[in-house]
C-alpha cells in the first residue's frame, strides 16, 4: 500500500517536473542584416517573422517563442559570431534567415555542426545544396542557380540569341551566369563582371550599346540593380534592347526606380500576386501591418517560421526529437505562401519557377505580375552531389 | 573600338572626373589648410544628396532642390566644424580619423533614422531626364552632360576664387604655410571654419547632382571617398589644381579601363585569360596609378609649395 501511494506520489512528483517541460519556450535565433544600405531586406525579413509569429498567437508549434536577432552587417565573420552567439549563450533550438551566399556558407556549419537546426531563408550557395548538404540543414528559398535557369529556359523558348550578360564579380555573380548558361544555348555575345557594389554603369552602358545585343541579361541584386535600371533608362536604352534579370527588380527597388523598370522581365518562385490563401493572408495582412508590399525575403522568412512550427507540431512539441523533426520538415507539411512543394534529397526545394513582367497598375503604382510559368517542380541541379539519403 | 565609343567614353571618363573634382575640391582644402583628415567628407555628400532629393520632394522642382541642398549642406558643415572638429586640430591624424569615422557612423545612422534606410529617388525634369544626339548615332544622356557643364562652371568659379580674391590670397597662404598667416594677424579659426563649410558645400553639390544617377542611401559616401582620397594623393595635398588634374586623371583611367582594357587585353592574350585579367585590373587601374606617382613623386603631381 505504501509502496503504491509512494509510486503514485513519484508519478504525481513526474507529471509536475514534466508539467513546464511541456510549456517549454523555443528559442529562434534569426540572423538578417538590418544595418547599412541593405538594412532594407533584413527589415523586410524581421516583420515578416513578427507577422508569422502574429498568425501564429507569438506561439511556434504550440510552444512559447523567444526571438533573437542579429545583424551580420554582411559579413561572414560576423554572422558566424552571431551564430556562436545563438548556440552557446542563448543556447537556441533554430537558426534561421541569412540573406548573402558567402555568409551562409559561414553560419550553416557552424550551426549545423553543432547538432542544431538551420532553417535558410534565403541564400542558397550550391556548396549547401551538393557536398556539404546536410541533414539538419533546410532552406525555404531556393538553390542560387535555379532562377537564372528559368530565365535561361524562357529566353532559349524564345529563340532570343545575341545575348549580353552582366552580373557582379563575385561567387553569386558568377553562378548566376553559369546558371543561366545551363539553359540558353543560343549566342551569348559577352559577359561583362563589374566590381561588387559598383554605383556608376554608364562605362559598362555605352560598351553594351556599341555591341549592339539583341536582349540584356542582367544579375543586380540590391542598390546596384536601382542604379542600373536607372543609369539603363537615362541611355535610352529602355525599349531598345530588351532587358532580363534576376533578382534585380523586386518590390524594395520598384518604389524607388519605377518608370525605369516598366517592361522588365524576371524569373522568380514567389511573386505578391501568386493566388493561394496562404500568400493572400500573408500580402494582406504584411500590407495593412507595415504599410508596404511584401517582397520575395519576408515570404521565404515567414515561410521559414511556418516550417519550423509544423515540424515541432509534428513531434507534439518535443523539440529534443530531432529525427522526428527531421522527417516531418522533410514533407514540407505547411501552408507555404508558394503553395505545395517538396524537398528533394539536399533539403532545397523542388518548386515552380514563374516569369515577371513590371507593370503599372490601373491605380499608378509599379507591381510585379506573373506572366506564365516557366518551370513546373524544378530541381536544383547539385542535389545528385549530395550524399544524403532519404 | 570605333572613334564613337572612344568619345562616348572619353565624356564618360570626363562626367566622372568632374564629379570626383567637386569631392576632391573640398577635401583637399581642408587636409591640406587645416591639416585635418576628414573621413566624414563622403557623410556631407551623402547629407547634400538627401537633403537636395527632401527639398526637390517638398518644393517640386529638382533645380531648387538642388540650389536649397547648397546652403543647407554649407550650414551642416559649418556645424560640424564648430562642434566637433575644431578640438581635434592639435590632436594627430589618428584621432582625426577616429573621431570623424564616428562622425560616419553617426550621420549614417541619423539619415537611416529620418528617412528609412530604403534607398530614395529622385528624379530629374523631363528636359534633362532623356537623352541627345552630341554627333549623328550617338546619343548621351543629358543630365551627365549637365554634370560635366556644372563641373568646369565651378571648377573656374573655384579657380577664381583662390586665386583672384583675398579670401583666396589667404586660403593659398593658409595651404602654404599655416603659422605665418596667423602670425600676420588672420583670424585663422574663422578662416578654417569658412574653408571647412566651403568644402562641404561643395561636397553636398556633387551629392545632390549625383542623387538622379546613383542611388541615395546611407553609405553611398564611402564608396567615393576612397577614389577622392587617390585624386588627391596623385593630386598633391592642398592643391585645387592637383584636385582638377587627379580628378580628371582618375576619371578617365578608371572609364577607359572599365571600358577597353579587357578588348586590348583580348588581342594580345587569349579571350578567357582576359575575361579573368580584364576586370580585375581594370579596378585596380586607378590604385597603380596611385602607387606609380606616389613612386616617381611622393609629394603628388603639383604639391602645395611647403606646408609646415
Amino acid at each position: 500500500m505504501r509502496t503504491k501511494t509512494l509510486a503514485a506520489l513519484v508519478g504525481l512528483l513526474a507529471a509536475l517536473v514534466a508539467l513546464p517541460a511541456a510549456a517549454q519556450t523555443v528559442k529562434i535565433g534569426f540572423i538578417t542584416t538590418t544595418s547599412g544600405p541593405q538594412g532594407a531586406i533584413g527589415e523586410h525579413m524581421k516583420n515578416s517573422v513578427e507577422l508569422a509569429l502574429d498568425h501564429l498567437g507569438r506561439k511556434v508549434g504550440g510552444l512559447d517563442a523567444e526571438m533573437i536577432y542579429g545583424d551580420d552587417q554582411v559579413k561572414p565573420d560576423v554572422g558566424k559570431q552571431l551564430a556562436d552567439e545563438m548556440l552557446k549563450k542563448h543556447k537556441v533550438h533554430f537558426v534561421s534567415g541569412v540573406i548573402w551566399s558567402n555568409v551562409m556558407l559561414a553560419v550553416a556549419p557552424t550551426v549545423t555542426s553543432a547538432g542544431t537546426f538551420m532553417i535558410g531563408t534565403n541564400a542558397g550557395p550550391h556548396e549547401l545544396a551538393g557536398k556539404m548538404c546536410h541533414e539538419m540543414f533546410f532552406t525555404t528559398s531556393w538553390q542560387n542557380d535555379q532562377t537564372p535557369e528559368a530565365m535561361g529556359k524562357y529566353m532559349q523558348d524564345q529563340n532570343i540569341t545575341d545575348v549580353y550578360a552582366m552580373a557582379p564579380n563575385y561567387a553569386a555573380g558568377k553562378d548566376m551566369v553559369a546558371g543561366f548558361k545551363r539553359y540558353f544555348k543560343n549566342k551569348v555575345v559577352n559577359e561583362v563582371y563589374t566590381p561588387l557594389g559598383q554605383q556608376d554603369y554608364q562605362t559598362e552602358i555605352s560598351q553594351l550599346r556599341a555591341a549592339n545585343p539583341k536582349a540584356v541579361f542582367v544579375f543586380y541584386p540590391g542598390g546596384m540593380g536601382i542604379q542600373f535600371l536607372k543609369q539603363y533608362a537615362q541611355a535610352g536604352l529602355r525599349g531598345q534592347i530588351p532587358l532580363y534579370s534576376v533578382y534585380t527588380v523586386d518590390e524594395i527597388s520598384l518604389p524607388a526606380v519605377k518608370e525605369a523598370a516598366l517592361g522588365q522581365f524576371e524569373t522568380r518562385y514567389w511573386s505578391p500576386d501568386l493566388k493561394n490563401a496562404a500568400n493572400e493572408k500573408y500580402v494582406a495582412d504584411f500590407k495593412k501591418k507595415y504599410g508596404k508590399m511584401p517582397v520575395f525575403y519576408g515570404a521565404q522568412s515567414y515561410d521559414g517560421i511556418m516550417l519550423i512550427d509544423s515540424a515541432i507540431r509534428a513531434v507534439k512539441g518535443d523539440i529534443t526529437n530531432k529525427k522526428g523533426m527531421i522527417a516531418a520538415m522533410r514533407r514540407a507539411d505547411y501552408k507555404s505562401t508558394r503553395g505545395p512543394y517538396s524537398y528533394n534529397t539536399n533539403h532545397f526545394p523542388i518548386e515552380n519557377f514563374y516569369l515577371l513582367k513590371a507593370v503599372q497598375m490601373p491605380d499608378g503604382e509599379f507591381a510585379m505580375q506573373i506572366q506564365k510559368t516557366v518551370f513546373e517542380s524544378h530541381k536544383d541541379a547539385y542535389a545528385a552531389e549530395c550524399p544524403m539519403k532519404w | 573600338m570605333s572613334w564613337a565609343l572612344v568619345l562616348e567614353q572619353t565624356l564618360n571618363g570626363l562626367q566622372f572626373g568632374v564629379m570626383l573634382f567637386l569631392m576632391a575640391a573640398g577635401l583637399t582644402l581642408v587636409f591640406g589648410i587645416m591639416n585635418l583628415v576628414n573621413l566624414a567628407h563622403g557623410s556631407l555628400y551623402m547629407v547634400g544628396a538627401y537633403l537636395a532629393a527632401a527639398f526637390a520632394q517638398w518644393s517640386g522642382s529638382f533645380v531648387l532642390g538642388v540650389a536649397l541642398a547648397l546652403p543647407a549642406t554649407l550650414v551642416v558643415g559649418i556645424a560640424v566644424e564648430v562642434i566637433a572638429l575644431r578640438t581635434l586640430y592639435e590632436r594627430d591624424h589618428l584621432d582625426q580619423v577616429l573621431a570623424t569615422f564616428g562622425l560616419i557612423l553617426f550621420f549614417n545612422e541619423l539619415i537611416s533614422i529620418i528617412w528609412g534606410r530604403a534607398a530614395i529617388y529622385t528624379s530629374v525634369p523631363a528636359i534633362l531626364g532623356g537623352h541627345f544626339r552630341i554627333l549623328p548615332g550617338l546619343p548621351y544622356p543629358t543630365y551627365r552632360a549637365g554634370i560635366v557643364v556644372v563641373g568646369i562652371l565651378v571648377s573656374v568659379l573655384l579657380w577664381g576664387l583662390v586665386t583672384r580674391t583675398r579670401l583666396g590670397m589667404r586660403i593659398r597662404a593658409g595651404a602654404s604655410n599655416r603659422t605665418m598667416v596667423s602670425a600676420l594677424g588672420v583670424n585663422v579659426r574663422l578662416l578654417y571654419t569658412l574653408v571647412f563649410g566651403l568644402g562641404a558645400a561643395l561636397a553636398g553639390l556633387a551629392g545632390a547632382i549625383a542623387g538622379p544617377i546613383y542611388a541615395v542611401q546611407p553609405g553611398m559616401g564611402e564608396t567615393i571617398l576612397i577614389q577622392v582620397f587617390v585624386v588627391i594623393v596623385i593630386g598633391g595635398i592642398g592643391s585645387i589644381r592637383g584636385a582638377m588634374v587627379g580628378a580628371i586623371v582618375v576619371g578617365m583611367a578608371d572609364t577607359l579601363g572599365r571600358a577597353f582594357l579587357k578588348p586590348m587585353l583580348a588581342t594580345a592574350i587569349s579571350p578567357p585569360a582576359a575575361d579573368k585579367a580584364g576586370p580585375a585590373l581594370a579596378s585596380m587601374l586607378i590604385y597603380l596609378l596611385m602607387a606609380a606617382v606616389l613612386f616617381f613623386r611622393p609629394e603628388g603631381l603639383f604639391p602645395a609649395r611647403s606646408r609646415s
